[in-house]
Formats: structure tokens, C-alpha cells, sequence
């Protein structure tokens, strides 16, 4: 009988290991669905996975008509478009402010404990700031997206700068190389693999970020519609809904990662 | 012609001296080893020698002139590790330093200017053993391999000087020995100043022409800090005349036997190898 850390599954025991969970969640639901629609067979809560489909081909196909639109994909490009907008510049603001703060050691010395500090500022909690400042349309909601995950990419960014070997940089003003040299051609490049990781770490914030603005205000968006139709115990949308935004999430996170890996195969050695 | 000087150079930390009283003066195409306990200051002297570090007190002249107070391209270096840049190709990396100097806002090369690089380039790796490696990325060679490609990056600078800061302290005594082999040729080749900083003594005598040892002249055991290091001897290994010589025979004999061979050519091999045999002019 040897240690149980010195058991290893074989890679279809391994696959087959890894569908486990999600194949019992999915049973245990149908199961419960079934138990009590048998009872009570309008119930909201657990409706079955027949109602879930037409329910989304509804959204997905038919046009609303308060805001003549298809629902679905609406509420999608809305939420998206904030997501990215957000991510977007919260990497940008990360990748310039974290390169350049944390490279010269006068900027550094300033601003390293002033990030410190806003980072740990909770967004939600000066949301109403936000909206007071930048009224209830969509600046407010990308400001909230930025003001949380921004420190943290900066942040990131900045140890990352401060992780290059003092070696490497001394060897590139051997070589000549300018400050604004040695930021393109040996900062940057070695950041930009972190911050495609640091961005994929903040896709979780950004998500709940975008979904408490949409809650509080908005005209559409998938955070929007969940909170809408709890009112009626739309339990047919918001499951779907929640599935869906997952989805888009692990998407995304998959994009970034094949992204990582095309564009910076020197990172990729080092870790094996 | 390079000439380094130390004049009455100090080093101190607040109160603890690390250097006292160095006093130093190199003339030309010498190999000068540093050589000392751990813990002593040599490395400090290589770094005030590179401008990483400042003198607190005296000077280091290169050229008669005094150095630059931040690391520039007259000085070229080879550290333990980290000296080349993950992220370039072997070859990316030896190209960075002449596009650095000559794209100040991109630091890439194109066109024909590129492929005039990329060729001295690949003449450089070929001479320091890295020819066909030239696609990899430093994470696939191996910590000798890394420390040619430091090597090549460094040369084609052309420095007037070369730093080398323990450069095989971190390798095994085989790729050692052939490092030992590479260094002396380049060094012969290229006939640059080269300073090394080492622990190991047969490595700094076969290499260096001049060996100094860096010690403290002094102890006070009530207060360590108080006395700083200095170089406690001074060697010639390798006497100049000897060198030179030596090399004068070799050309003398090579000539004799080209001669003898066939005196159809008319071969105009400079006197002494000369500095340009691996390094394709631009």
C-alpha cells in the first residue's frame, strides 16, 4: 500500500475523472426538477431543460418588443461591449502605468504606495461616487470596471517589472540601449505574457463588476436581465443566463491563453 | 588601445569600508583576474569598474578619461546569469546591441541593413559554437551554451573592455575547460582588455596575465567594518615580453611554412591576428 499522493490516473481515467462532477450536478438536477414538477407541474424554481431551450430559442430568435430587439443577443453585445471596454483599458492603464512606475526608481518611489493604497479601496463602496460623477449611462458602469481591476493589473505589472534580474538590465545599457529602449525592447516584451495572465485572473472581477452596474441601472445587458426577471421567478431565464455568461467567461479565458502561448513561445519553454 | 587606471579608488556603506586604497593601471590587451575570498569586494570593484556601482572616494580612468557614471557600450559584460534576454532568439539576441545603437526608436533593423547584421551575427555565433543554434531561445540551451551567447552578445559591441563576473562559476568542470579554451582565443583574436573576477585559482592563472589578489591589509576584530580590502599582491603570470614573443614566433613560423608551401600567394595577413578576423566589418 503506497502513499495515496503516489496514485496517478492514466489520462482516460483522468478524462473520465474530470467529467464526473459536472455529469452528477447535471443528474442531481434533473432528478430534483423532475421530482417536483411531478408534483406541481408549473413549478418555477427547477424548471426541466425543455423549458430552458424554448425559453432561450424565444430570446435568442424572436424580437422584444419593448426594445425591438433579440433579447439574447442584446443583452450579450451589451455586456460584452462593457466587459472589453473596462478590460481594455484597465489593461492599457496597467501595462503603461505599471511598466513606467515601475521601472524608474523616482516614479517608483512616489506612486508604489499610493497604488498600494487605492488598491485596496472596495469599487462597490464608491459606486455611488461614480454615479454621482459620471451620471447612470455607461461611463460610470466601464469607470467601476476600471477603478477594480485596474490597481490590480498596475500592481502586477509593476512586480513583474521589479522581478526582471538587475543583470539584465545592466547587460542592455552595455549594449547601449536608451531608457525608452530598454522599455520596448526588454520590459515590455517580458510583461506582456504577465499581463495577459493578470487579465485573465481579473476576468472573474470584471464579470461581477459589469453584472452590479447592470443590476443597479441600466437599459439592458445580461446582469440586467437576470435581476429583472427575478421578479417573476424567471428561474427559465436566469439559469440559462448564468450558463451562458460562464460560458462567454471561459471563452474568453481559453482566447487569452491560445493567445499567450501563439505570441510568446520563449515564456512558454521556461515553464516546462 | 585600451588603458584602465584606478586612482586611490575607496568604496565604503555608511561606516563599513568594502575598498580602500586601490590603486591600479592596466596597459593594453591585458587578461587581468581578480582573485580574493568571498565576501571581500571583488565583484564591487567589476561593478565600479562597469558604473554600477560609485566610487565613494578616487577615480577609474579609461583612456586617460574618467568612466561614465552609468553603464555604457565601452564596456561590455558576462555576469554568473541573467546576462541575455529570455524572450529573443540566440540570434535576436546578438542583434540587439548594433540595432539599439543604430535605430534609437524602434531598435530593429530591416532590409539589407538587417541582413548585413543578421550575417555578422551568425559570423559571431559560428565562431563562439552557437552557429546552429542561432533559432533557439536561451531557455533550450544550456547554462555553458547561455554563457557563449552572453560572450557573442558582448563582442559585437566591440568593447575596449570585457567584464566577465565569475562567468563559469555556475558550470560543470567539462564545459569549463572549453569555455577556458573560447575565452583565450577571443580574447587572442579580438585583442581586447578582458577583466574576470574568479574564485578559482588555476582558472585564474591559466587565463590571466595578470592576477591580483584583493584582501584586507587589516583587521580589527573590535570592529570588522573599519578596514576595507585592497589588492594585497600583484602578479605578472604571463610576462609581456614572453607574450609577445611568443606571438611574433608563431606569425614568423606560419609565414615561414606558407612560404614554404607553395610562394604562389600574396597573402597580406596583418603581423599579429588581427582584431577583425571574427568580427565582419559594417
Amino acid at each position: 500500500m503506497r502513499r495515496i499522493i503516489n496514485y496517478a490516473p492514466r489520462p482516460g481515467v483522468r478524462l473520465i475523472l474530470a467529467l464526473l462532477p459536472f455529469v452528477a450536478v447535471l443528474a442531481i438536477y434533473i432528478f430534483a426538477s423532475n421530482a417536483r414538477l411531478a408534483v406541481e407541474p408549473a413549478d418555477k424554481l427547477m424548471p426541466s431543460f425543455a423549458s430552458f431551450w424554448t425559453t432561450m430559442v424565444r430570446m435568442a430568435t424572436t424580437i422584444d418588443r419593448a426594445t425591438s430587439q433579440y433579447l439574447l443577443w442584446w443583452d450579450t453585445w451589451l455586456s460584452l461591449q462593457r466587459l472589453f471596454l473596462g478590460l481594455g483599458i484597465s489593461a492599457l492603464l496597467g501595462l503603461v502605468l505599471g511598466i513606467i512606475v515601475g521601472f524608474v526608481p523616482y516614479l517608483r518611489a512616489t506612486f508604489e504606495p499610493f497604488f498600494a493604497a487605492f488598491s485596496l479601496i472596495p469599487p462597490l463602496a464608491v459606486l455611488p461616487i461614480l454615479f454621482i460623477l459620471f451620471g447612470l449611462g455607461e461611463a460610470s458602469k466601464i469607470v467601476l470596471i476600471v477603478f477594480g481591476i485596474a490597481p490590480f493589473i498596475i500592481r502586477d505589472v509593476m512586480l513583474r517589472v521589479a522581478a526582471i534580474p538587475a543583470e539584465q538590465i545592466i547587460k542592455a545599457q552595455t549594449l547601449g540601449a536608451s531608457t525608452w529602449q530598454m522599455i520596448s525592447g526588454v520590459v515590455l516584451p517580458q510583461v506582456m505574457p504577465r499581463l495577459i495572465d493578470s487579465v485573465r485572473l481579473s476576468l472573474g472581477a470584471a464579470w461581477l463588476f459589469v453584472i452590479a452596474a447592470e443590476a443597479i441601472t441600466s437599459e439592458g445587458g445580461l446582469g440586467y436581465r437576470i435581476f429583472l426577471v427575478r421578479r417573476y421567478l424567471a428561474m427559465d431565464v436566469i439559469l440559462p443566463y448564468v450558463i451562458w455568461i460562464t460560458l462567454l467567461a471561459f471563452l474568453m479565458d481559453y482566447a487569452l491563453r491560445r493567445l499567450s502561448v501563439a505570441a510568446y513561445p520563449w515564456d512558454q519553454i521556461k515553464a516546462t | 588601445m585600451t588603458t584602465i587606471r584606478f586612482e586611490n579608488v575607496w568604496k565604503e556603506y555608511d561606516e563599513r569600508v568594502v575598498l580602500e586604497q586601490v590603486n591600479l593601471s592596466l596597459a593594453d590587451h591585458e587578461f587581468l583576474v581578480i582573485i580574493g575570498p568571498s565576501g571581500v569586494g571583488k565583484t564591487t570593484l567589476l561593478r565600479m569598474l562597469l558604473s554600477q556601482e560609485q566610487p565613494t572616494r578616487g577615480r577609474i580612468l579609461l583612456d586617460g578619461e574618467p568612466i561614465a557614471s552609468e553603464p555604457t557600450a565601452d564596456r561590455g559584460v558576462v555576469f554568473q546569469r541573467y546576462s541575455v534576454f529570455p524572450h529573443k532568439t540566440v540570434l535576436g539576441n546578438v542583434m540587439m546591441g548594433p540595432q539599439w545603437a543604430g535605430a534609437p526608436l524602434l531598435g530593429r533593423f530591416f532590409g539589407a541593413r538587417r541582413r548585413a547584421l543578421e550575417e555578422r551575427a551568425m559570423a559571431l555565433l559560428t565562431r563562439v559554437g552557437l552557429g546552429e543554434h542561432a533559432e533557439k531561445y536561451p531557455a533550450q540551451l544550456s547554462g555553458g551554451m547561455q554563457q557563449r551567447l552572453a560572450l557573442a552578445q558582448a563582442l559585437i559591441m566591440k568593447p575596449k573592455v570585457l567584464l566577465l563576473d565569475e562567468p563559469f562559476g555556475a558550470l560543470d568542470p567539462g564545459t569549463r575547460k572549453s569555455m577556458h579554451e573560447l575565452v583565450g582565443e577571443l580574447w587572442e583574436e579580438n585583442r581586447m582588455t578582458i577583466v574576470m573576477v574568479t574564485h578559482d585559482l588555476p582558472e585564474a592563472f591559466l587565463l590571466g596575465t595578470r592576477v591580483i589578489a584583493v584582501d584586507k591589509r587589516r583587521n580589527d576584530p573590535q570592529a570588522p567594518e573599519r578596514f576595507g580590502a585592497t589588492i594585497v599582491s600583484d602578479f605578472e603570470a604571463k610576462c609581456r615580453s614572453v607574450r609577445e614573443s611568443r606571438a611574433f614566433e608563431t606569425e614568423r613560423e606560419r609565414v615561414r611554412l606558407t612560404l614554404l608551401a607553395g610562394n604562389s600567394t600574396t597573402e597580406d595577413r596583418p603581423p599579429v591576428p588581427a582584431i577583425e578576423t571574427a568580427l565582419v566589418k559594417d
